[in-house]
């Protein structure tokens, strides 16, 4: 059995309703442990506001959970502080957030390379960036704004960016909306080779056909994460 | 690309809000080293006014003090020529008290060959004078000569050159410093060249007082009090005793303009705060609103590693380059107006002004520039601890 790399004890979130005062809560994710392994691609499921997304933050290290702990690589990502569960974040732990996330002030090719210089610039940076935005079919837009693109070439943008630290995990929130069935199928074939060259995917969405790449498929259904 | 450069880019592709930004700093950089400027003119003007009197008490031909009002004359440099006997001033100078007099000769151009405006003539005896004289000898420590003048340093026309006054030709042979008072717009001389000028100004028939003898008039009579004594009484004496004449104060001439300073002054000052208040306000909320608009691009910063003290960083620094453009801007188009224009505003406001030294402005322009680059990441502080502290989940989950 292939080692663990990301591992959830007991995590839940809970909000409060009507306020703080009300002292009413709900669990937006109820308490769930799951285990992601290197090399498969863990897809999960579910309607609008199941949870999903809420799971996949406090998976990613950018929610901490009511209860539980999230082990990276045996490290409890919310006993880090601020400055250390960040440079984390930002080595091993690749996010492809939903919506567009583009920073406009920025090229697409800075916008993919900025995450390698946040901590002081990697080796041949640039020509990865190059080498994901050519896997992505942007790779002619390198040097256009984020304002030039359309909401499908963005999204590609994104995940090339969540790519270029080679993460040891890989997180995306439903990756492939906006995008047109080819681009769809190209998503996910990148992201399945991604899992196939080691790393750890997890993806979030509403798309049927992310099954077929799926190594596993959870379900998330009223904040009760299934199948794990 | 590390966070500095993501700052500076931000700064650059958002030209637009930048340089509005960067106005409101230059507002606050204008006001700050534009206001100090003013009141330390204002003070240095007046400063010089009252060191360049000297004297305790001015005694003036009785008819020219209702004629002329003798502060504008004395002090303002509006040009006028008026005499009384030159016998008054032994008679002044006999007064108990009484320590130095000197006589003052005034003769003024309506237009002369050097100046663009008329220019006052000051004739004054080397011997006795304890007012000028010693400011001329700073510039000009020989003995003037027949018809030699020293300018103030307004008055056109470089040492050497010559200059004609009532077809009378002299010789500029210096050039006074600046005081930022009327002197500047004045030309000094001595007795024997004074009088030769009065002459000629007499044999023109311009001159309107009766029985009028060139060679034995004088204009004013500058006195200094002894020690131990009141110059109110001696003023008070010489109205008494001395016919023909009207005695006084010096200070009392310049409490008049020092109070016309120092409300000048108190305006200039709360306009500045003003300014100073109102643009930190503004930036303040400037930056706040910008902050709220910016709450996802900080989330995405977030979620690719940016720390809570990163994201501060990235926005002080932002708000830090956008205030040293505009602090940089409004100093130097602060500068250009008040020390470009100083003359203007020496004659539009009617007081006594004197631009500091190059060490003062440069003291002042630190300043300003302190206060103006430190402003920008004062006023973005509150925004940065708060974008910090954005719940990175929760803003990408809001799209």
């Amino acid at each position: 059995m292939a080692s663990e790399v990301l591992v959830a004890e007991g995590i839940r979130k809970q909000y409060f309703r009507a306020g703080r005062q009300s002292g009413r809560t709900f669990d937006a994710v109820a308490p769930a442990s799951l285990g992601l392994q290197a090399g498969e691609l863990v897809v999960c499921m579910g309607r609008s506001g199941s949870g999903k997304s809420t799971l996949l933050n406090m998976l990613a290290g950018l929610l901490a959970p009511t209860e539980g702990k999230v082990l990276l690589d045996g490290q409890d990502l919310y006993a880090l502080d601020d400055a250390s569960l960040s440079r984390l974040r930002n080595q091993s732990i690749g996010v492809v957030p939903q919506g567009q996330t583009a920073l406009h002030s920025l090229t697409v090719l800075q916008n993919v390379t900025l995450p390698s210089g946040l901590y002081g610039g990697g080796v041949d940076v640039e020509d990865r960036a190059l080498d994901l935005l050519g896997q992505m079919e942007i790779a002619d837009l390198a040097d256009s704004y984020p304002a030039e693109l359309s909401g499908g070439e963005l999204r590609r943008m994104a995940i090339a960016r969540s790519m270029i630290m080679r993460p040891r995990v890989l997180f995306a929130d439903e990756p492939t909306s906006d995008l047109d069935d080819e681009t769809t199928r190209l998503v996910l074939g990148m992201l399945r080779e991604v899992a196939d060259g080691g790393q750890t995917v997890f993806v979030v969405t509403h798309e049927p056909e992310a099954k077929a790449y799926a190594s596993r498929v959870l379900r998330m259904d009223a904040g009760k994460l299934e199948g794990c | 690309m590390d966070a500095l450069q993501l700052s500076i880019a931000n700064v650059r592709r958002h030209a637009g809000r930048s340089a509005l930004l960067a106005t409101l700093v230059a507002i606050l950089s204008a006001a700050l080293f534009g206001g100090s400027v003013l009141v330390a003119s204002l003070r240095g003007g007046l400063e010089n006014l009252e060191a360049r009197m000297g004297a305790d008490v001015i005694v003036a031909p009785k008819t020219a003090a209702s004629k002329f009002d003798l502060e504008e004359v004395v002090l303002e440099g509006v040009p006028g020529s008026f005499y009384m006997d030159a016998s008054k001033l032994g008679e002044v100078a006999q007064v108990e008290g009484v320590e130095l007099a000197s006589p003052q000769y005034y003769l003024s151009t309506m237009k002369a060959g050097c100046c663009s405006f008329p220019v006052q003539i000051i004739g004054i005896d080397p011997e006795t004078d304890f007012t000028i004289q010693p400011w001329i000898d700073h510039a000009y420590a020989r003995e003037l000569g027949d018809m030699d003048v020293v300018a103030g340093c307004n008055v056109t026309g470089a040492p050497g050159s010559d200059v004609q006054f009532y077809d009378q030709t002299c010789r500029i042979v210096a050039k006074l410093d600046e005081t930022g008072t009327s002197l500047d717009n004045a030309v000094f001389t001595n007795v024997a060249t004074i009088k030769r000028l009065i002459a000629a100004f007499e044999a023109r028939g311009i001159n309107t007082q009766a029985g009028f003898d060139p060679e034995n008039v004088i204009s004013l009579v500058q006195i200094k009090v002894a020690d131990g004594y009141d110059v109110q009484t001696v003023t008070d004496t010489i109205n008494l005793y001395v016919r023909g004449v009207k005695a006084v104060r010096s200070r009392a001439m310049t409490s008049g303009i020092a109070d016309s300073m120092a409300a000048m002054s108190g305006i200039v000052r709360a306009i500045a705060v003003a300014a100073c208040v109102l643009s930190l306000l503004v930036l303040a909320i400037a930056f706040t609103m910008l902050g709220r608009q910016r709450t996802r691009e900080f989330a995405v910063l977030r979620v690719i590693g940016a720390s809570r003290g990163m994201l501060v960083r990235i926005v002080l620094a932002e708000a830090a380059i956008i205030a040293c453009v505009g602090a940089v801007a409004g100093l130097v188009v602060a500068a250009a107006c008040v020390l470009g224009f100083s003359q203007a505003l020496e004659q539009a406001l009617g007081l006594p002004f004197l631009v500091p030294g190059a060490g003062t402005l440069a003291l002042y322009a630190v300043m300003a520039l302190v206060v103006s680059v430190v402003a920008g990441p004062a006023a973005s502080a509150i925004s940065a601890l708060r974008l910090s502290r954005v719940d990175t989940g929760q803003i990408l989950r809001e799209e």
